[in-house]
């Protein structure tokens, strides 16, 4: 085990790999992003006042924004709770997914027994099992949080699994002839070789983890801004309700943006599975 | 032969699997010098690379005896095998020297001085300066030196190299077949070189062994008695055409 702080140094040494790099052409892909989001949004702003949709349909971004100011509408609250189920069900769905695919790939018996069941598994659509949770877990943040868990853990799982098969043999062989231990092969090779896998598993789950947290309010729920849309849907709040995608979306692009901080930190240029 | 470094003695080696046996060798039988620089030829799938992971311990034989070290120089498996592949298999995530450390981490040697010895080591390969890039930012002859510096590095007593430079283009290969002459011959280990160039294989080698397939045995082994130090002049040397003309009709050619 004495290897373990040196497997992660090893990771802290690569951290100014992603940054070396921050040139002018990383300067100005920011910049086109920045203008395509911008664009988007005047699209849907001109395009509003020019067909003179009302509001009730589709409101203008302007209009969105002004919601916020209601202040019973309690956006915090909803924001919070949304961020909570997301985040929480996504990082537990990362710790459990990778931890997995780790005891998989250390047990082969765990591997060939439980593998052909996790992936019969992944065939059922999460999205379908929230009802059942809810039935079970009673609603609530806690149970979005699962339900966001089990729609973001099988990409994780899968992905570091297969990242965790991706070792040259011939590389295995150069360490098992200095008859290197099976912690050396995993710490120093498997892990690190397996890392952009897990943060392609994780890109993937990004997406998963806000419908899954949504579909959870959806279901049932007394919070959030799943649940927030769904009483404003009834008072036919368009503005509000689009404000509430919007925040939803935030909180999804807040998600992203941290996985690919983090992968721009820990995994060298060469090596990131685009 | 005073005391052989490496002696094979009628070594057998069978894959199995499930349905089939396959005899990889059949009877190999070899004795080598240390210090000496013995290059495997022989047809595809005649079992060079199978011989290589026998010494190199990662398969057990299947008969005969092999025997690696003597008195004066004892072998250490655990830590006496450097490795050279087709590809340099560098971890992309590491530093070329961090690459290099590889096996001193491995075999837990102290920091400080292998990471002295990795210096020195990238030096003698003609990496200095590029200790701090990643592999990809390297050509891949400069990748395959990488992996001779990291195949060095714990110092080990024997170097299994296969194909080393199968993958390079001619111009970069003869380069590296002069590199290789000179690192041999500083460092004095013995190596084993398996390759398909012919001219390669008596350019490099102080002895070569021709292997045939099925019976997978040696045919041939012989010394190439040429000067050392080599340059690349020595390819006329009128010696040269009569071993590789030796070679070439051991291989059916
Ligand atoms: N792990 C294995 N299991 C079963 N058969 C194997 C295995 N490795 C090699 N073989 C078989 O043994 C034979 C010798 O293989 P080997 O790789 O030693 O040949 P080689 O001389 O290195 O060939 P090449 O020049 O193409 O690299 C081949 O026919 C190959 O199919
Ligand atoms: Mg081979």
């Amino acid at each position: 085990m004495d290897n373990f702080p040196f497997a992660l140094q090893e990771h802290s040494s690569l951290s100014n790999a992603g940054f070396d790099n921050m040139t002018a052409s990383t300067w100005r892909k920011i910049g086109i992003i920045t203008l395509v989001h911008l664009g988007f949004v005047a699209f849907w702003w001109v395009g509003v006042i020019v067909t003179d949709v009302p509001a009730y349909i589709l409101p203008t971004p302007w209009q969105a924004l002004q919601t916020l100011q209601v202040e019973n509408f309690n956006w915090w609250l909803h924001f919070n709770t949304t961020a909570q189920e997301v985040f929480g069900g996504y990082i537990l769905a990362v710790i459990v997914g990778v931890a997995f695919a780790v005891l998989f790939s250390w047990f082969r018996t765990a591997n060939l027994i439980l593998m052909p069941l996790l992936v019969t598994l992944n065939m059922i659509p999460k999205v379908a099992m929230a009802p059942l949770f809810i039935v079970w877990l009673r609603f609530g943040i806690e149970t979005n949080i699962v339900i966001t868990f089990t729609i973001c853990f099988f990409p994780i799982l899968l992905n570091t699994d297969r990242g965790m098969k991706e070792v040259e043999p011939d590389l295995l062989d150069l360490v098992r002839s200095l008859h290197g231990s099976r912690w050396q092969i995993f710490a120093k090779i498997q892990l690190p070789g397996a890392l952009p896998y897990i943060f392609s598993g994780m890109k993937v789950a990004t997406v998963l983890a806000v419908a899954g947290a949504i579909v959870g309010e959806f279901i049932q729920s007394d919070r959030g801004l799943g649940w927030f849309m769904l009483v404003t849907q009834e008072a036919l709040n368009t503005d509000a309700m689009v404000m509430a995608l919007l925040l939803v979306t935030l909180i999804g692009v807040l998600l992203y943006g941290a996985v690919l901080l983090l992968e721009r930190i820990f995994v060298v240029q060469d090596a990131r599975v685009e | 032969m005073a005391k052989p470094f490496i002696s094979l003695k009628n070594v057998r080696k069978v894959y199995r699997t499930k349905e089939v046996e396959f005899e990889a060798l059949s009877d190999v039988t070899m004795e080598v010098g240390n210090g000496e620089l013995v290059c495997l030829v022989g047809p595809s799938g005649c079992g060079k690379s199978t011989l290589l992971r026998v010494l190199a311990g990662l398969h057990p034989h299947d008969g005969g005896e092999v025997v690696i070290g003597n008195s004066e120089v004892p072998f250490n498996p655990r830590k006496d095998i450097g490795m050279v592949f087709q590809q340099p298999l560098l971890l992309k995530w590491r530093r070329v020297v961090e690459n290099v450390l590889l096996p001193a981490e491995i075999l837990g040697l102290p920091r400080k001085e292998a990471r002295e010895r990795a210096m020195y080591l990238l030096n003698m390969v003609g990496l200095s300066g590029f200790e701090d890039q990643y592999p990809y930012q390297l050509s891949g002859g400069m990748q395959q030196r990488a992996a001779i510096a990291r195949a060095l590095i714990h110092d080990p007593k024997l170097i299994l190299m296969d194909e080393p430079f199968g993958a390079l283009d001619a111009l970069t290969r003869e380069k590296m077949n002069l590199e290789l002459l000179d690192i041999w011959q500083k460092s004095q280990k013995t190596i084993l070189f398996v390759t398909h160039g012919i001219q390669e294989a008596v350019f490099l080698g102080t002895h070569v062994a021709v292997m045939s397939p099925s019976p997978a045995r040696l045919a041939d082994y012989f010394a190439i008695d040429l000067p050392h130090p080599r340059g690349l002049d020595i390819k006329t040397h009128e010696n040269f055409g009569a071993y590789t003309r030796r070679i070439y009709k051991l291989l059916g050619m």
